[in-house]
């Protein structure tokens, strides 16, 4: 087995009563892609903004490339409240909790579910700014131009990117002026500036009509092969998922209720019965 | 880049052309001709607007407390430029201060009579500047955890514990209390000015235009987006507060210069909207904005528009131009702006932008200098 690039164990987040993920434990490989699906409300997104650091996990600990990056067990009131499993397993080693920021430098980059472009910059320097994390240059030497160097290299890999995705002859527009389509593609190009090992897209094809999900497929597909890229998904769109996940975690109401290949999920009857459902007129 | 394109040609010609007027204005006019002191104010507070854009514009932090950092700046430059011989006149009630030297004296030592008080009062301003710089640092410790409504109120709060602070009869012997500073030197005429105005300014500029300039903007833009792409919140949202604070500082030392007196009563609140004013109406994210703004307004308000409260305007006299009668027009002037130009006058553009040719449908709110 290839190597292990995100593992979550024991992953639990609850708001106030709510268990919202429970207890998810999932491994990601090497070269993978991943979906998580689940119905709505089922909790992905909230599993998303554990890994990312948006949120602080109620309990368990997530590991990336080997080291562990976040972790936390019930604490102060959440001590009597917990209702998730293994509250124990993490108490006596010492939380993490870094900023969405940190976690981004450790070589993990997302998109989001609505597209959070930056919406006064261009295309070009959407991308350009998610390269300032590697800079190694201080407020003073870029100010005073010292850095003419790194960013002229920043500047040729944005435009190699912006090439490779196919936003070249966009690039000087508003963020905000591309069609939907594009503006998904651009949020997953600035995600890939920052250089990551893995990419996690939430609902990279929400809103979009057949044709777009289908270039989307295409697309994603062909970053794994062009940058090597391992990925982690959440998506509703079925054939999307079923054509290019490698692997599927089912998860409904906050719990992993099956896992595996698209065959295996496809005729998991607990899946059918939370999430897939059966073709009425087939 | 071999050739320069045609608007930085045209943009250098003018900023040449505005450099070369105030020359001419030194030249021909007396030192307390209004057009020269319109000039002067105008630049200070075209320095302060722009560093407060650089905070409100550029970063999206909405801050006011710009009156009590030019406070810091504006007693910090008095305090370290009044001649050794006149502290005693002028710290009459404390046994002449606790400061007994001056920067301009101490550097014409050994600089000589010319360079040697230019040197010193520039290192006045510079310390002002940092000695703001510091304490944005303290302040932004806990103020920065706060976000927009929260953040202005805290700053504004703040700046008016900074001036009852200043005014402090304790302090006496370092801030002559609630007493003037004055008998400090003024650094030159309008060009001066220009030119060292233009110096600060620029840096500001060149800091907006590097991968720093482009991480606040993405702050400001999206800010959970712009964590997620590894910009440090903290750090950057502390970096700009700071680097606004400096000119915030520098541009209050230049205030002190410009008035002649210091004293901590006129640092209000009210000084912090008059910039911030200056600020929306040139475009919030627009340096050039803020600086033609600033003009505008100070030329308006301190000459133009004098004669609204002396009786006679235009050579129209009428009994209802009496004092008070230019403020309402004044007021009617910005609800006029801001119906008619939203963005500000600027919007978010620079000047370059207005000789690009317009490749897009021409938006509203453009007007050149």
């Amino acid at each position: 087995m290839s190597e292990n690039v995100l593992k979550l164990e024991n992953i639990t987040m609850q708001f106030g009563g709510v268990v919202a993920v429970d207890n998810l434990s999932m491994e990601i490989n090497k070269g993978e892609i991943v979906a998580l699906i689940g119905p709505n409300g089922a909790g992905k997104t909230t599993a998303f903004n554990t890994i990312t650091g948006v949120y602080e996990p109620t309990n368990g600990q997530v590991s990336f490339l080997g080291s562990p990056i976040v972790r936390n067990h019930p604490q102060g009131k959440m001590k009597k409240a917990y209702k998730g499993a293994e509250a124990e397993k993490f108490a006596r080693q010492p939380v993490l909790n870094p900023t969405p920021d940190k976690i981004t430098a450790l070589g993990m980059a997302r998109t989001f579910q609505n597209i959070r472009l930056w919406k006064t910059q261009t295309v070009f320097d959407n991308v350009l700014i998610a390269k300032h994390m590697l800079r190694t240059s201080n407020v003073f030497s870029a100010t005073f131009r010292f850095n003419r160097a790194e960013e002229a290299k920043q500047r040729a890999e944005v435009a190699a990117l912006l090439e490779i995705v196919g936003l070249t002859d966009v690039k000087d527009e508003l963020a905000t002026s591309l069609p939907y389509g594009k503006q998904r593609r651009l949020e997953i190009a600035r995600a890939l500036a920052t250089q990551p090992k893995l990419l996690m897209l939430d609902e990279p094809a929400a809103g979009m009509n057949p044709q777009e999900t289908d270039e989307l497929t295409a697309f994603i597909a062909r970053v794994r092969k062009d940058f090597d890229m391992t990925i982690l998904l959440i998506e509703h769109h079925m054939d999307l998922v079923m054509d290019i996940s490698d692997r599927i975690y089912v998860i409904d109401f906050g719990k992993l209720i099956a896992s595996g290949t698209p065959e295996v999920i496809q005729n998991d009857q607990r899946v059918i019965d939370a999430y897939l459902g059966v073709e009425e007129d087939a | 880049m071999k050739t320069i394109k045609r608007e930085y040609l045209l943009t250098a010609l003018i900023l040449l052309a505005v450099l070369v007027g105030a020359f001419v204005l030194d030249a021909s006019l007396p030192s307390y001709h209004i057009a020269i002191k319109v000039v002067k104010k105008a630049c200070v507070y075209s320095l302060v607007a722009v560093s407060m854009n650089l905070l409100n514009g550029f970063t999206g932090l909405f801050s006011l407390g710009q009156a009590g950092f030019m406070l810091l700046g504006a007693y910090s430059y008095a305090i370290l430029c009044i001649p050794v011989a006149k502290r005693a006149g002028v710290y009459q009630y404390f046994d002449g201060g606790i400061v007994q030297f001056s920067l301009p004296e101490f550097f014409s030592g050994f600089l000589g009579g010319t360079v040697g008080p230019v040197v010193g009062m520039l290192c006045a301003l510079l310390f002002g500047g940092l000695l703001t710089a510091l304490c944005a640092y303290l302040i932004g410790l806990p103020v920065l955890r706060l976000k927009s409504d929260y953040l202005a109120i805290a700053t504004l709060g703040f700046a008016e514990i900074l001036r009852a602070f200043f005014q402090w009869n304790a302090l006496g012997p370092l801030t002559n209390g609630s007493n003037l500073l004055k008998n400090y030197p003024d650094i030159g005429g309008a060009a001066a000015y220009i030119l060292l105005v233009g110096v600060f300014i620029a840096v500001i500029l060149l800091l907006v235009n590097s991968t720093y300039g482009r991480a606040f903007m993405a702050i400001r833009d999206d800010e959970v987006a712009a964590e997620a792409m590894g910009i440090n919140l903290a750090h950057h949202k502390r970096m700009a507060f700071i680097i606004s604070s400096f000119f915030a500082g520098v541009g209050g030392g230049m205030l002190a210069m410009y008035m002649g007196t210091v004293q901590a009563l006129s640092f209000k609140s009210a000084m912090t909207y008059e910039i911030l004013l200056v600020v929306v109406m040139g475009g919030i994210g627009s340096i050039t904005g803020s600086i033609i703004t600033s003009f505008l307004y100070i030329a308006g308000l301190e000459w133009l528009l004098r004669g609204l409260d002396s009786g006679t305007f235009l050579g129209i006299s009428s009994p209802i131009f009496k004092n008070g009668f230019r403020m309402a027009i004044v007021s009617v002037i910005i609800m006029v702006v801001v119906l008619f130009f939203r963005k500000g006058i600027m919007g978010d553009r620079e000047l370059p932008d207005l000789f690009r040719p317009r490749k897009k449908a021409a938006k509203k709110g453009g007007e050149a200098k």
